[in-house]
C-alpha cells in the first residue's frame, strides 16, 4: 500500500451554506496501481487528486502515504513530499512559458539541489524517452499541444517519483493524441512501476486503461472497482 | 538551472516592466548622489578657503568686544593665561591651532604702535599668509579642509596632539609689521626700544593687508612683563575646523570657558553653517521621499508581478517549492533590482554631478567612490522593504486555484 485515504472530506463555504466537494472518501491505493478517477463535472475528482498531496487542505479525514500521515503535516513537509515523491500532469500542461523544454524539465531537479550537469543529462534522457530530444531548446509556444503535454510528462518523470498525479491530461487533446499520452502513462506505469492516479472524462481511458476505477458523484465515492491486478 | 537563473529568465522575459521597476529607485539614487557629489566638494572648497583665512574663532574676555581686539586700548579687559591650558587639556576635537596673545597700544617716540605678545609657533601656524611668504619653510597646512582620506569618512582629524605651544622667539626679539616697519624705519636686525626695553628686529613681516601690518610682535612672556600684566592675555585666536564649527564647536568652547566671549571672525563660517545645514536638510528630505516613493513603486511592481505570475507560482508549488522558496524567489528579484538601481543611480548621479557642478556651484566635482556602496545599500534596502509584503502574499497564494486556469 502506498496511499490510504480515510474519511476524507473537503468542505467549501458558500452563501447557501457548506458544500462538500468530497465527502467521506475511503480508498486504498497500492504501489504500481494505475487508478482512474471518473465522474461528472463538479463531482470532486480534481479536488480529491489535489488534496492527496497537500495542494488542497482537507476539512477532515486522513491521508497516509508510505505509512505516514501527511494530511496534518506542515506546508514544508508536504512540499518536500511533493518534490521527492510526486509528479503532476495537468490538463493545461502547466509549463513555464519563458523556459525552454529542457529548462522546464530541469525544475524539479533544481528544487532538489541536483547539480546543473546532472540536471541537464537527466532532463535530456527523459525528453528522449518521451521523444522530444530534438526539441530541448524550444519554448512551449513553439511546440504542438501534444508535444507540450509530453514535456509535462517528462517533467513529472525526471526525478523518479513514486506517484504521478494526472488531472485530465488528455482534456485538451484530440483522440489520436489522447491515446498517445495514455499509452505513455501506461508505459511509465508498467516499465517504471510508478503509481499513476489519473482524473479523466475520457471513456476510452476509463474503459481501457488502469487497474482500479474510482467513480465519484456529488463528492461521494459511488464505485471502487479493481479491474485487474498489476501488483503482487 | 538554479533559482537565480529562474529569477533572471523571468526578469529578462518582461524587460519593459523590469525597466519601469528599476526607474524610480535609479532616479532617486541619482538625485541624492548628484546633490551629495556637489555638496561634498562645495564643503571642501569652502573649508579650504576658510583655513587659508587663518584663525576663525576669537575668545575674548567677558565684557570685551571685537573693537578691543582691533584697537587694543590700554584699558581693554584681559583674561587668565590658564584658559589656554583648559582648551589644551580638553578632549575637544576640531581645534587645530590656538594663538593666545596680549595686545596693547603703546608709543615708540611719537609713533603709536600695537605691541602684541605672541607664542611664536602657534602664531605662525595660524597665519597662512606668513607661511607662504617664506617666513617658515612649510607650505600652508590647511587645518580642516578634508584631505582625500578624511573626505572619505566625511570627518576631520583630531589635531589635539599637534596643539603644542613652542617658544622659538628669543626673549628680546621682535617681528615688525610691514607698514609700521616703514614708519619706524627699521629693517631686519635693527634695534627697537619699546617701553624702555631694547629689542632686536629679527624679521620685518611681509605685507598681509591686515591689522598685522601695523603691529610689533614679541614673545608673550616678555610683553606681559614690560606691560606689567603677568599671566594675562587679551585674546585667544583659534583655528577651528569648519566642519567642527558647524557641529557646534563654539557651544562646546563656551562650556569650557564660560566666563569669556566667544565669536567667529568670518561671516563665511555662518554662511557655511547655513549652506551645510540646508544641503543636509535637502538630502534628508530627498532621502525620505525616495525611500517612500521608491519603496511603494517597487512594492507596486512586485505586486503586479505576483498577480501576473499566479499560475507560475502554482506550478512551482505543485512541483514541490515551499512557501519559503516562493518568498525567496521574489526577494532575490528585489535584490537584483535594488543592486541594478543602485549602480545605475550612482553612475547617473555622478555623471550629473560632474556635468552640473561647474554650472551650479562653480566647482569641479570628482566621483565619490564611497557613495557607490552607500547607493547600493540604500537601493537594496528600499527594494527589499517594498517587496516584503507582496512577496509574503505571493507565498500565501493557493496553488490549486491557478493550476487549472487556462
Amino acid at each position: 500500500m502506498i496511499l490510504q485515504i480515510e474519511y476524507l472530506t473537503k468542505q467549501y463555504s458558500h452563501k447557501d451554506g457548506l458544500i462538500n466537494a468530497i465527502d467521506d472518501i475511503n480508498l486504498i491505493i497500492n504501489r504500481g496501481d494505475f487508478v482512474i478517477i471518473t465522474g461528472p463535472s463538479g463531482s470532486g475528482k480534481s479536488t480529491l487528486l489535489l488534496a492527496l498531496f497537500g495542494l488542497i487542505k482537507p476539512t477532515s479525514g486522513q491521508i497516509i502515504f508510505n505509512n505516514e500521515r501527511i494530511d496534518n503535516a506542515s506546508d514544508n513537509i508536504k512540499a518536500k513530499i511533493r518534490k521527492k515523491h510526486t509528479g503532476f500532469i495537468m490538463q493545461n500542461f502547466a509549463l513555464i512559458p519563458y523556459l525552454t523544454t529542457v529548462q522546464n524539465v530541469m525544475i524539479p531537479l533544481s528544487l532538489q539541489g541536483v547539480n546543473k550537469t546532472e540536471q541537464f543529462n537527466r532532463a535530456s534522457e527523459v525528453l528522449e524517452f518521451v521523444g522530444l530530444k530534438h526539441r530541448i531548446t524550444h519554448l512551449p509556444r513553439e511546440l504542438s499541444i501534444g508535444e507540450q503535454q509530453r514535456v509535462a510528462i517528462a517533467r513529472a518523470l525526471v526525478h523518479n517519483p513514486s506517484v504521478i498525479l494526472a488531472d485530465e491530461p488528455t482534456g485538451n487533446l484530440d483522440p489520436a493524441l489522447s491515446l498517445e499520452i495514455l499509452d505513455f502513462l501506461r508505459k511509465i506505469n508498467r516499465e517504471k512501476g510508478i503509481t499513476v492516479i489519473m482524473v479523466t472524462h475520457s471513456p476510452t481511458a476509463s474503459s481501457e486503461y488502469g487497474n482500479l476505477k474510482v467513480h465519484l458523484k456529488d463528492g461521494k465515492l459511488v464505485e471502487n472497482k479493481e479491474l485487474i491486478s498489476v501488483h503482487p | 538551472m538554479s533559482i537565480l537563473k529562474l529569477v533572471w529568465l523571468e526578469l529578462w522575459k518582461r524587460k519593459s516592466r523590469l525597466i519601469s521597476g528599476i526607474l524610480a529607485i535609479t532616479l532617486g539614487i541619482a538625485v541624492i548622489v548628484a546633490i551629495q557629489s556637489i555638496s561634498v566638494v562645495s564643503k571642501q572648497n569652502v573649508a579650504k578657503k576658510l583655513d587659508n583665512l587663518g584663525a576663525n574663532i576669537l575668545v575674548l574676555p567677558l565684557g570685551g568686544s571685537i573693537d578691543d581686539y582691533y584697537t587694543s586700548d590700554i584699558d581693554a579687559p584681559t583674561m587668565p593665561m590658564d584658559y589656554v591650558e583648559r582648551v589644551l587639556t580638553s578632549t575637544l576635537p576640531g581645534v587645530d591651532n590656538m594663538s593666545p596673545k596680549l595686545t596693547r597700544r603703546v608709543k615708540i617716540g611719537e609713533i603709536s604702535i600695537v605691541l602684541t605678545g605672541i607664542l611664536p609657533k602657534s602664531e605662525i601656524a595660524s597665519k597662512p599668509l606668513w607661511q607662504t611668504a617664506g617666513l617658515v619653510g612649510n607650505d600652508i597646512k590647511t587645518a580642516c579642509a578634508p584631505t582625500n582620506e578624511a573626505n572619505k569618512s566625511q570627518g576631520y582629524e583630531d589635531e589635539k596632539l599637534k596643539r603644542k605651544i613652542i617658544d622659538t622667539l628669543n626673549r628680546y626679539d621682535c617681528m615688525v609689521g610691514f607698514q609700521i616697519a616703514k614708519r619706524l624705519k627699521v629693517a631686519d636686525n635693527s634695534k627697537l626700544n619699546i617701553l624702555g626695553q631694547e629689542f632686536t628686529v629679527v624679521k620685518v613681516l611681509p605685507e598681509t593687508g591686515t591689522v598685522d601690518d601695523d603691529r610689533v610682535f614679541a614673545h608673550l612672556n616678555t610683553v606681559q612683563k614690560i606691560l606689567n600684566i603677568p599671566n594675562q592675555i587679551s585674546t585667544i585666536e583659534i583655528m577651528g575646523c569648519c566642519n567642527a564649527i558647524t557641529e557646534g564647536l563654539l557651544g562646546k568652547l563656551r562650556n569650557i570657558l564660560p566666563d569669556t566671549r566667544i565669536t567667529t571672525i568670518s561671516q563665511i563660517v555662518s554662511t557655511q553653517i547655513e549652506t551645510n545645514r540646508l544641503m543636509d536638510k535637502v538630502t534628508l528630505i530627498f532621502l525620505i521621499i525616495i525611500f517612500f516613493v521608491g519603496g511603494i513603486s517597487m512594492g507596486n511592481y512586485i505586486w503586479a508581478n505576483v498577480n501576473e505570475r499566479h499560475k507560475e507560482i502554482g506550478i512551482l508549488r505543485m512541483i514541490g517549492a515551499s512557501k519559503g522558496m516562493i518568498y525567496k524567489l521574489f526577494l532575490l528579484k528585489a535584490l537584483f533590482l535594488g543592486l541594478t538601481g543602485g549602480i545605475l543611480g550612482y553612475v547617473i548621479g555622478t555623471v550629473a554631478g560632474v556635468i552640473l557642478g561647474p554650472y551650479l556651484a562653480g566647482i569641479t566635482v570628482q566621483p565619490l567612490y564611497l557613495y557607490l556602496i552607500w547607493s547600493l545599500a540604500l537601493s537594496v534596502l528600499i527594494s527589499l522593504t517594498g517587496t516584503l509584503i507582496p512577496a509574503y502574499l505571493a507565498s500565501k497564494i493557493d496553488p490549486h486555484t491557478n493550476l487549472q486556469e487556462e
